[in-house]
């Protein structure tokens, strides 16, 4: 006979309290799990940014636009590669409800800067010659149903109008953590259109894309261009854009600290609800320890059967948590894809969920243990009859 | 006649109180006695004159507040707990009135349970357990869990358990007390057996006069002191 046996015979004597304690766990990690996810969703662009891409805008604030002009002089600073620039579209497609990312870009380096956005030649060949073309990401093709040639409409809320785009590239992801959902097109057809309807808003950028050479020189480069436009009517702020992607997110700052603060409850709740029932188990079995320690048994070895019972206990409820959450958050993922374009569970959360289930098992485990392993022989056994 | 060996238990002074409350509770007052190699001794005495106390003391799960108590020349109240719970592993058996099995362990793995503290190898223990079963002619339901044995069969179960390890001491706290007339004849005859057929040193508490009949001795406790003149010889 091995302890283990012993311990797992223990860990399903009550089948309905350990079953429900196996779904009280399951349900927490799992919640627990795709909080988690929830937040590295938040922080899906800082993770994907690159530390060779720099984006300047205007310093009083992202509303402001810069000169179009600024790109030649900034191309000029040592240490840049490339030099694009994009504008915020915020066109909406029929309803705000099916809302997505789109923005109008110098789309050849645009194409250069980003290697992450892949698209076959014959589409990026097709796109750079259409005035009208647009790129859009494989998610939100499939949500809408649009193919290459379709043609589709989105409503300016920024820049007025329907504008008409035509379909003619479909990019995926080069990883897993690559923003599926944007929709990109030339950022001449929206300033041909703007000189005609609003002059005084052409010839203007959202913000520039700035290839470095290398991460290095990025302090540097940064440094130099915001140097450069010192004084002027429009000054500029340089950042990488991680920190750029991190000014976003600490406007939302409170509610990621509310997820995870959330996260951290619900494990401390299951943790209460695991220690109660091993404290109610170890109860009862005040008797049966009490007779192995007649028969010699240490404490030692009877802590070892709580704590061994305890952690049977949370890793089947983990180890279900950790199966589901794959299914669950692909659920959850494809409900709110406009709100999350990537929603991928990382290894970093499944080993949290580990943790998570260790440290349920090891706590709730220790009170129960250390009173069983101290109670006097004669006391036990006075819990039998 | 029984003839006493030599003497195996050695008990001098023996005090033993509890605390309620406030209140210095004496269970044993100075108790001395010894018990002879083989010996077969009933301990008997109303409900609360102290005779289980003084068998938790002997087979070592509680301690005195004073005196000695020689096992075997071993002063068993000067050993620490880990060293105790090692003694009493490989010198006593142990049985009680409610069997005390594992319920879910089969009667096999019951009887096996104290073999894991040794260094037997899988197939020794198995020796060992099959053995002891057969001791108690049990070896037909060695996969049975005790809800699936009736009383006697569980007992004798816990008596294989006792006497598995071979220790030299079975210390017994109403055997019989939980078993109809013709179960507790069979355990009082498997124990009388173990005592003349292997030697076995038997300590007993009872409160039944058929089951102390079967004693070699029989000692009366009366509110925690022996009384003077109480060992009857069978």
């Amino acid at each position: 006979m091995q302890v283990l046996k012993l311990i797992t015979k223990n860990a399903f004597r009550h089948k309905l309290r350990t079953g429900l304690t196996v779904l009280g766990i399951t349900i927490a990690i799992l919640a627990f799990g795709l909080l988690r996810t929830v937040i590295g969703a938040w922080y899906a662009g800082v993770e994907a940014s690159s530390a060779t891409r720099l984006i300047t805008r205007n310093a009083v604030s992202l509303v402001f636009f810069l000169p179009l002009s600024y790109r030649e002089k900034i191309r000029q600073v040592p240490g840049v590669t490339e030099v694009g620039y994009s504008v915020w579209f915020g066109g909406v497609y029929i309803s705000e409800k099916n809302f997505f990312p789109n923005f109008a870009t110098d789309a050849k380096t645009a194409m250069d800067l980003y290697p992450e956005f892949v698209l076959p030649a014959k589409q990026k060949k097709e796109f750079l010659r259409d005035r009208k073309g647009a790129v859009v990401g494989i998610k939100t093709a499939e949500r809408f149903g649009w193919k290459i040639g379709d043609t589709v409409t989105l409503k300016g809320t920024i820049f007025p109008g329907n504008w008409e785009f035509v379909i003619r590239g479909i990019y995926h992801g080069a990883r897993k953590s690559t923003d599926e959902t944007q929709f990109f097109f030339h950022w001449n057809y929206l300033n041909e259109t703007l000189k005609k309807a609003a002059p005084y808003r052409a010839d203007r950028v959202g913000w520039y894309l700035v290839g470095v050479k290398s991460p290095d020189m990025a302090a540097d480069v940064a440094a130099s261009i915001d140097k450069m436009f010192k004084n002027s009517l429009a000054e500029t702020i340089t950042e990488t854009e991680k920190a750029f992607q991190l000014s976003f997110i600490s406007m939302t700052e409170a509610i990621v600290m509310v997820i995870r603060l959330v996260s951290y409850i619900v494990i401390v709740i299951i943790m209460a609800v695991m220690a109660n029932t091993m404290a109610m188990t170890v109860r009862e079995r005040t008797g049966e320890y009490a007779i192995m320690k007649t028969l010699g048994f240490g404490g030692l070895y009877i802590g070892a059967l709580i704590f061994g019972e305890s952690l049977i206990i949370a890793a089947a409820g983990s180890a279900l948590a950790i199966l589901l959450t794959f299914p669950a958050a692909k659920a959850f993922g494809d409900y709110l894809s406009q709100y999350f374009p990537v929603f991928i569970v990382s290894r970093t959360t499944i080993y949290m969920d580990m943790a998570a289930g260790l440290v349920i098992a090891s706590v709730a485990a220790l009170f129960p243990a250390r009173r069983a392993i101290k109670v006097r022989i004669a006391d036990g056994l006075r819990r039998i009859g | 006649m029984y003839k006493a060996g030599p003497p195996i238990v050695v008990v001098r002074n023996l005090n033993k109180s509890y605390r309620r409350g406030d209140e210095i509770v004496p269970v044993l007052e100075d108790i001395t006695f010894d018990i002879g190699q083989g010996e077969f001794l009933a301990l008997m005495g109303p409900s609360g004159s102290g005779k289980s106390t003084l068998l938790n003391l002997i087979a070592g799960i509680d301690m005195p507040d004073s005196g000695s108590i020689e096992i075997g020349g071993v002063d068993i109240t000067s050993l620490s707990e880990t060293g105790l719970a090692r003694w009493r592993a490989s010198n006593v058996g142990f049985i009680f009135q409610f069997y005390n099995l594992i319920p879910v362990l089969t009667a096999f793995e019951n009887v096996e349970l104290p073999l894991l503290l040794t260094g037997l190898s899988r197939k020794e223990r198995r020796e060992h357990v099959e053995t002891a079963l057969d001791v108690v002619n049990l070896t037909d339901r060695m996969d049975h869990y005790p809800g699936q044995l009736s009383g006697g069969q569980q007992q004798r179960v816990a008596i294989a358990r006792a006497v598995v390890t071979d220790p030299s001491i079975l210390v017994a706290d109403e055997p019989t007390g939980d078993l109809d007339r013709v179960s507790a004849a069979d355990i009082l005859g498997l124990m009388d057996r173990l005592n003349i057929e292997s030697g076995k040193t038997i300590i007993m508490v009872t409160h039944d006069p058929r089951a102390a009949e079967k004693a070699h001795i029989i000692r009366q406790l009366d509110k925690g002191v022996l009384n003077a003149g109480s060992e009857t010889h069978h």
